[in-house]
């Protein structure tokens, strides 16, 4: 395989070569299942509480307050369907945001033809969700506001904090999809009365499958899964115990490195953001300037479209990624870039990096200097960029 | 995803480019779909196209499709070039993915676009061809940003 420039890192991370080394004696030699009652099974056990702690710990919780899941997209599904199912009697209207991921928007989007209401709180032309209209979608019989921490796609954290409190203030239940930034920016629950809080091990270099839903204690929400006493008997099955391991070890590794980590990251990001703003004409950066994630940029180039770009990065090495339409399988662009106003052929053009700390300043400029060249290329081809010329 | 020949002419284009002055222009998508493709033709007197050009604003399969469309036509009739369909476009591709589908229509679309340019420049008509459907510019006064 060719060399690769990874720049994807809000898709999925790198397995840390540690995660893996933690994780393979509890597929070869400590296999146990851990309600089993036998020594070999303690092992298990042991691995799965410690872990438990470890990711409890990093968010100033209780450990019987994490529930282990299958993902991201699980613990949001979980958290939306069955606090909903839960409070349906104290009301069944629900607040969220128009730039949610899909693991949320179509979570609502199903409760809707079940009889609840949402409201899709509008965002500013940045992308931070707006307070003022959040405040006011806020009813007597809303039971639930679900925001995202940070947005996966243009990077914007959100004002939690002010939203938690808000919550709190109404006695509405809080819950937030952090799977973009939990293990990138400091933050704890109590701080920010979070109630419910959804995570994913794969964006922070721990495995895929595994993730958790953290449930304030004295929430009530129905179990996801009904089986054996597995978490609490809310989400039964056997543990993924490799995978619970490879999370602990991975929560650890991002919670012991995060303040280097994050400056190294912001200062490729920045380098990044400047260069191709200053030497690639007519494109503009999506999101906020500050209210960002440290690894994350998205630029929409005018009068291109991004699935060619991506194809043609690729040829190169660089892994990326678009909200053009054709990258989604549908005709329209990302929900999030029109949520923020772009216009449609905008929002094809758009292109997505995520960084880590491991990219180094060499692959950046190779993804600047391959990008303006690309560009430069499609734009040649482009009946939108010869119209523009020709009118001057 | 694609076919190696989908690959081939979307990173090596043919007849990219536009032409000076040409006998029929057709311009066809919109950008709002993501897809806009531009074709320009030049017709002999024997209504011979000796040569075709292209713009495109869209993903790999409609930069893909153009390329391919532009080459099917070229040093064919008028008449020839209208036997130049969608499907046999996919096919001299070894086909598309059944989301790009629409990209190879939008080819055939452009090419007819042109063709009925061209015929109304000169006052033909031309067996089977009909007024294109989508012009970006109309679709454009529609779109309100």
């Amino acid at each position: 395989m060719k060399k690769i420039i990874y720049l994807d890192n809000a898709a999925t991370t790198k397995t840390a070569p540690e995660v893996v080394e933690a994780m393979l004696p509890y597929f070869t030699e400590y296999y146990g299942n851990p309600s089993s009652v036998y020594e070999l099974a303690s092992m298990s056990k042991k691995a799965v509480t410690e872990s438990r702690e470890q990711i409890a710990e990093a968010l100033g919780a209780k450990s019987n307050e994490i529930y282990f899941t299958a993902g991201g997209s699980e613990a949001d599904n979980w958290a939306i369907k069955e606090a909903a199912e839960a409070y349906k009697d104290k009301g069944k209207h629900i607040i969220t945001s128009k730039i949610e991921h899909h693991a949320v928007l179509h979570t609502c989007e199903a409760l809707e033809k079940k009889g609840y209401e949402v409201t899709y709180v509008d965002s500013d032309e940045k992308g931070i969700v707006d307070l003022e209209k959040l405040k006011k979608a806020i009813r007597k019989d809303t039971i639930l506001i679900t925001i995202m921490f940070a947005n996966n796609e243009i990077g914007t954290i959100q004002p939690i904090k002010e939203i938690g409190a808000l919550a709190k203030e109404h006695g509405i239940l809080f819950h937030t999809d952090a799977v973009q930034a939990f293990g990138h920016i400091p933050f704890l629950v109590d701080d920010y009365h979070i109630d419910m809080l959804s995570a994913s091990g794969h964006k922070l270099k721990g495995p895929k499958g595994i993730g958790f839903l953290y449930i304030r204690k004295g929430i009530k929400i129905r179990s996801l899964i009904h089986g054996g006493g597995q978490e609490r008997a809310r989400r039964a099955g056997t543990e993924n115990v490799p995978g619970i391991v490879g999370l602990g070890k991975a929560v650890k590794m991002a919670f012991t490195k995060m303040k280097e980590n994050t400056a190294k990251e912001k200062e490729l990001r920045d380098y990044l953001i400047d260069r191709v703003l200053k030497e690639i004409p007519y494109t503009r950066l999506n999101g906020d300037g500050i209210k960002r994630l440290p690894n994350n940029v998205n630029f929409s180039f005018q009068f291109i479209e991004g699935e060619s770009l991506l194809i043609m990065l690729d040829m190169e090495g660089i892994c990326a990624s678009s909200g053009s339409a054709c990258t989604s399988g549908s005709l329209d662009p990302s929900h999030v870039l029109l949520a923020i106003g772009l216009p449609h052929e905008i929002a094809h053009g758009s292109l997505r990096l995520t960084l880590s700390e491991e990219n180094t300043k060499k692959e950046i400029d190779f993804t600047v200097d391959t990008l303006k060249g690309i560009v430069e290329k499609l734009r040649s081809m482009s009946p939108l960029y010869e119209d523009f010329m020709k009118r001057g | 995803m694609y076919s190696e020949k989908v690959m081939d002419h979307f990173s090596n284009p043919r007849n990219v480019g536009e032409l000076e002055a040409p006998s029929g222009i057709g311009t066809v998508g919109n950008a709002k779909c993501g897809d806009i493709m531009r074709i320009y033709l030049d017709i002999d007197e024997n209504q011979r196209i000796r040569d075709c050009k292209f713009k495109t604003f869209g993903c790999g399969a409609a930069v893909a499709t153009s390329s391919m469309a532009t080459e099917l036509v070229k040093g064919k009739t008028v008449k020839e070039a209208m036997e130049v369909t969608n499907k046999a476009v996919m096919e001299a591709l070894d086909g598309l993915p059944p989301v790009k589908v629409h990209c190879s229509l939008l080819a055939e679309e452009a090419i007819h676009a042109a063709l009925w340019d061209y015929a109304e420049k000169n006052g033909i008509t031309i067996d089977g061809l009909e007024k294109p459907k989508s012009d970006i510019h109309e679709e454009e006064e529609e779109e309100e940003y």
